[in-house]
């Protein structure tokens, strides 16, 4: 009789934190939805100017067997002097939880507008790479990622 | 302390242009996460990476929940003359960890 009772409490002690699980999940994709689209958030980075395709080459895996470590990297064809140089190189995603990725800082001193990092990928998605020019433009290269294993799965359900 | 992993040459001749990489030992945790009983596990990545040749500022970058466990950045840098390469992570803790290495320039 006791036995019973203990395994009954066990239970509804399990629905509490089961649908505990179940209001966040419900949640966690609004939260999701709240971000900036990849448009908005370029503009938001460029301040609204116009932004050219080319110079810019981004070099990410197509198909990326973990989401939670993609290797990529970004150059730009810039001769990098004093007078004509990258001053910043930005990268943003399509569908991770947040839009930004990274800003990278360099300028004549770097000698090449070259960078290499590893990032988070929640989801098959467009990664875009933009970079600002010292004189004031803009250029950018976007590329498709597939992914199979996400990054942070639990909050992308 | 800090665990990092720096790569930059011993040596280099004046005005060539060196690669510089370095990887913290840090979980980057992005504040998206949840743990058990569905509570979120608050943020805690590095925000802001400075790497400084002789003092002078030559590479920074912010960065975002979306960049990888231990983050790992590769850049270059014109050797202009010996002395010391620093870099300096800071991150959501207000903390700075730092790292250094020298380089001679001939």
């Amino acid at each position: 009789m006791r036995d019973k009772a203990t395994t009954s409490g066990l239970r509804r002690r399990d629905l509490v934190a089961g649908s505990a699980v179940l209001a966040l999940t419900l949640v966690a994709p609004r939260a999701a939805r709240a971000r900036p689209t990849l448009e908005e958030a370029i503009r938001t980075f460029t301040g609204g100017a116009d932004v050219k395709t080319g110079r810019v080459q981004l070099a990410v895996p197509p198909l990326v067997e973990n989401g939670n470590a993609v290797g990529l990297s970004v150059k730009v064809e810039s001769p990098m002097s004093e007078t004509d140089h990258v001053r910043r190189i930005a990268l943003f995603n399509e569908k991770n939880p947040q839009a930004d990725v990274a800003v990278f800082h360099i300028g004549p001193r770097t000698g090449r507008a070259e960078v290499a990092t590893r990032i988070r990928l929640a989801t098959s998605q467009t990664v875009a790479a933009i970079a600002e020019m010292s004189d004031g433009s803009f250029w950018s290269h976007r590329a498709d990622v597939i992914v199979t294993l996400a990054a942070c799965v639990e909050d992308l359900l | 302390m800090t665990r990092a992993l720096i790569n930059a040459p011993k040596t280099a001749r004046r005005g060539e242009i060196v690669e510089i990489r370095a990887m913290l030992a840090h979980p980057m945790e992005t504040g998206f996460r949840t743990g058990t009983m569905g509570k979120a596990i608050p943020r805690d990545i590095i925000n802001r990476f400075v790497c400084t040749w002789n003092g002078e500022e030559i590479f920074s970058a912010d960065l975002f929940p979306a960049i990888a466990a231990n983050p790992y950045l590769a850049f270059t840098a014109v050797a202009t003359e010996s002395g010391t390469i620093a870099f300096a992570w800071t991150g959501d803790d207000g903390e700075t960890r730092t790292a250094e290495t020298e380089i001679t320039v001939t």
